[in-house]
């Protein structure tokens, strides 16, 4: 039972975080889809905007890596676990399933805002950046916790 | 998820609001010297068609139509503009009855592109077909065609229609299920109110008068106001409590100062749409604030046809969106 809860943990890493960025890049492609409908020339502008939210994804992805590895499921020979040891993986899993999905979701929109101020003042592209990356801060630290506890958890 | 139905028309909306013209390019307008550089200005910003023959007529029914055809391209579903094509449908029942009335045939005298063509329109007077309008339409229509018939008396035709214009908007506000056109009906009808009162208080209209003219609303007592309305001061006294306040030191300046307030009243609602990112609002914003610029470009040109002065127009020009 114990490798079940791991796989699950390693598996909500991907999912939840992955839904997040895919709802993020959307909305956020949406509206920059937009702005380059009127003026295709701040395309790169707001590719970059639209790509934010995306990074979430990839948190829950390196996080998934990491967990699988801990199991020894990449090197085909999964360590024997406990439920107990399993439930201690799962659990690290979420700070980064949880906090990914809905601050993914949030950086989205913050990245739609953002490309309304490219849109109207294009020179401002720098603090526009800015905006959403502060939603990010807290993707990172949701990041940290993860890694940190799959990483000393000894098995 | 229905407010993100908007996201990518909202962008779009944010790009074009570049070009619109802002409080400093109608300052700059106001400055041309005659007629001829008001229109190469206007051209210069995209305006017209870009030629010279263009009259100042079609080059704003041009800019009117440009605006309608882009929301018809970034939004497919109509009714959300519903609420701006009642008081011109209305307007053009109007006229439809009077001209059944009257046998005038003035033609331009109607809105283009409404449900009802002028002449379906007329046809169905004529034949007394009422009920092909909504039920609020239908009645006042049929009120309206026979207080014409029987009494001549155009502004009691007027007041009918005019009454069940609101009475539609406000209602469509509240059926709307949006915070913006929900506010927005409400300022329009409340604004419309106040107008009314000050009118009727400065030509002394009895208390039934007003009655026939006003229309409930959360901005504004209308009992109150039409209680208030044996003078302007009384009303201004009244407005003191409502969040219309500020309406008072125009009401006391002048009649067209009063009439801008009255605009820019609507447009600071509309404003606050301009930090949205989302919803219906900002798209809506937009086309009242094209609107809006058309109405300004149009006092302002008129003005300098007939040699007004400076003064006399900046009374009368309107705050912008941008």
């Amino acid at each position: 039972m114990g490798i079940f809860y791991g796989v699950l943990g390693a598996a909500l890493a991907t999912l939840l975080a992955g839904i997040g960025s895919a709802l993020g890049v959307a909305i956020a492609g949406q509206a920059a889809a937009g702005v380059v409908t009127e003026d295709p020339s701040k395309f790169s502008k707001v590719l970059i905007l639209q790509l934010l939210p995306g990074t979430q994804g990839i948190y829950g992805l390196l996080v998934a890596f990491i967990s699988l590895n801990k199991l020894g499921i990449l090197s085909g020979a999964p360590v024997e676990l406990s439920t107990t040891e399993g439930l201690v993986i799962l659990g690290a899993c979420l700070p980064i399933a949880i906090v990914g999905l809905i601050s993914a979701i949030y950086q989205g929109k913050t990245a739609v805002a953002s490309i309304g101020i490219v849109a109207k003042k294009p020179e401002q592209f720098g603090k526009s950046l800015l905006f959403p990356a502060m939603v990010e801060t807290y993707a990172i630290l949701a990041l940290l916790i993860s890694i940190l506890s799959i990483v000393s958890f000894p098995l | 998820m229905a407010d993100k139905a908007y996201t990518y028309a909202v962008a779009r909306i944010r790009a074009k609001e570049i070009n619109l013209l802002s409080d400093s390019d109608i300052e700059q307008l106001m400055a041309c010297k005659n007629i001829e550089s008001c229109m190469n200005f206007l051209h210069e910003k995209g305006w017209g068609n870009g030629t010279k023959e263009e009259t100042i007529d079609e080059m704003l029914q041009t800019q009117s139509d440009n605006a309608w055809k882009e929301m018809d391209d970034l939004v497919p579903d109509k009714k959300v503009f519903s609420i701006f094509y009642i008081n011109k449908e209305y307007h053009n029942l109007k006229t439809a009855i009077k001209q059944v009335c009257s046998e005038d045939e003035t033609e331009n005298a109607y809105y283009r592109g409404m449900k009802f063509s002028p002449e379906e329109l007329k046809g169905f007077i004529e034949k007394k077909e009422f009920e092909v309008f909504d039920k609020k339409m239908a009645t006042a229509a049929r009120e309206a065609t026979e207080a014409l018939l029987h009494t001549q008396d155009g502004q009691l035709c007027d007041i009918i229609i005019d009454k069940a214009c609101l009475e539609s908007i406000y209602a469509a506000g509240e059926e709307s299920h949006s915070e913006f056109i929900e506010n927005y009906a409400n300022d329009y009808v409340s604004v419309a109110n106040i107008r009314m009162a000050v009118r009727c208080a400065k030509t002394g209209k009895s208390k039934e008068f007003m009655e026939r003219t006003l229309v409930n609303c959360k901005g504004v007592d209308v009992n109150t106001l039409i209680g208030a309305s044996t003078s302007v001061e009384e009303i201004c006294n009244y407005l003191e409590s409502t969040s219309y306040s500020d309406a008072i030191e125009y009401i006391k300046d002048s009649s067209s100062a009063f009439e801008r307030w009255c605009d820019n009243r609507i447009m600071e609602t509309l404003q606050k749409q301009k930090y949205n990112p989302f919803s219906e609002g900002p798209i809506l914003a937009y086309v009242l604030a094209r609107e809006n610029e058309i109405k300004t470009v149009r006092i302002i040109l008129t003005c300098k046809l007939n040699n007004l002065s400076e003064e006399f127009i900046r009374e009368r020009v309107r705050k912008m969106y941008v």
